[in-house]
């Protein structure tokens, strides 16, 4: 196996895993790391056929390179605006969960 | 048969095996600690696929920020008081979320080992487009950023802005204006103020120096400007320097600096090379070095601002 495909099946694993995460946990700051999980494997996905793209005296396709970086800081800025929302949510919501069957404790003093 | 192919073995197991801690760990806090572990082994898996400026990029930004951004947020949220938790769902979900989620990695696998040979590939198309419009950087990733692909570069900067617009709006109505929460409420140790009186100017000197050599070598404005930003960082949560009050005019200023120059050359280039965004041959370089000074300004102060949150967040409300 090459280093491209070892590290395109890990890329495929990331994907599954943050997937996993990304339904099961309640908690949202768990839910957004495993969203950053599956974001990581999509780009080492695209990584691969980077390096497949070896070509004009590359060794790799600098085009997808260049997204990659481009996506990881767009992935950083999404991912800190949802921490943003969460924080403010919760904040109003007195919760931290984005389930609407859980209710808000009464004994939180104010209600915002 | 040498030994790199039973080390890139290894490295993938490794990196999926804190990926999985990121995900069973019962603490938020130890999860955060494993994602920035798992964002740093990460960068050595794109460092074997020939991709040193994407593991610069990653280690500072997919590692480190995000991890600071995780670690203040669930500081800030553990200090929210009577806020109720969700439950974890019950095992019949949990299998079919299993299912689900092996379902679309074995697909992805199966992708991955089926892309089409020989690969399709843009290199030649973006070599030749480099060397028409001139400009002589060495770091072709840097040659695409700013020449080839420059439009998509300049946007990706206004999304930024848009992030930390965003991120400010959601604050209360009353706090607009005001400045972020501070990093640590609590008096920071004499060790960390040490560390961020000794390590923000020697770490200053190497972004700005993996700016600069990003034209020819490995790194450039986003890498040197996360560093720059990763330093801002380390002196607001040693309590060194606060968060500016978002409504500060150097602030904004700061922040629109590299996309508005950026959008300014752009539309230049139509009257004076011919074409929107693009360079005349012989200044290129210098002028493309011109915009990403100004790009490492603005991503050095967005980053921290969008890690700092909302103006007039308390811990303690």
């Amino acid at each position: 196996m090459t280093p491209s495909v070892i590290a395109g099946l890990l890329g495929a694993a990331l994907v599954g895993l943050g997937l996993y995460g990304l339904i099961l946990h309640p908690h949202p700051l768990r839910k957004l790391l495993a969203f950053n999980l599956i974001g990581s494997g999509v780009f080492l996905v695209f990584g691969i056929v980077a390096r497949r793209g070896a070509a004009a005296g590359l060794r790799f396709d600098p085009v997808p390179q260049a997204m990659i970086i481009t996506g990881i800081v767009v992935a950083f800025a999404a991912s800190a605006v949802a921490v943003a929302l969460i924080l403010r949510l919760s904040a109003v919501g007195r919760r931290v969960t984005l389930d609407p069957e859980v209710p808000t404790r009464p004994d939180g003093g104010d209600a915002k | 048969m040498s030994l790199l192919p039973y080390l890139d073995i290894c490295l993938a197991l490794l990196v999926v095996a804190v990926a999985f801690w990121t995900i069973a760990a019962r603490d938020l806090f130890a999860s955060v600690v494993g994602y920035v572990a798992y964002g740093l082994l990460l960068a050595f898996v794109w460092i074997r696929l020939y991709a040193p400026d994407v593991a610069l990029t990653e280690a500072a930004v997919g590692g480190g920020v995000t991890g600071v951004l995780l670690i203040t947020a669930g500081k800030r949220l553990g200090g929210l008081r009577n806020v109720g938790q969700g439950e974890r769902p019950g095992f019949g979900l949990s299998l079919v979320a299993g299912v689900l989620a092996a379902a679309v990695a074995g697909a992805l696998c199966a992708v991955i080992l089926m892309l089409p040979d020989p690969p399709p590939s843009l290199a030649p198309e973006a070599v030749a487009a480099i060397h028409g419009a001139g400009a002589g950087l060495g770091n072709p990733i840097t040659a695409v950023l700013m020449s080839y692909r420059s439009f998509d570069t300049m946007l990706e900067k206004m999304v930024l802005i848009l992030a930390v617009v965003g991120v400010w709006s959601v604050g209360a109505d009353n706090a607009w204006g005001g400045a972020p929460a501070p990093f640590r409420v609590s008096k920071p140790d004499a060790p960390m103020v040490f560390l961020a009186q000794m390590l923000a100017p020697v770490g200053v000197l190497i972004g700005i120096h993996i700016f600069w050599v990003g034209a020819d070598e490995p790194g450039g404005a986003f890498q040197g400007g996360a560093l720059l930003a990763a330093m801002w960082m380390v002196t607001m949560m040693a309590g060194v320097a606060q968060p500016p009050r978002v409504d500060a005019r150097w602030l904004r200023v700061a922040l629109v600096a590299g996309p508005a120059v950026f959008l300014v050359i752009g539309l230049a280039g139509g009257v004076v090379a011919g074409s929107f965004f693009a360079y005349p041959p012989a200044l290129a370089k210098p002028i493309i070095l011109f915009i990403e000074a100004f790009m490492v300004l603005s991503i050095a102060a967005a980053l921290p601002m969008l890690v700092a949150g909302s103006p007039g967040e308390r811990p303690d409300r």
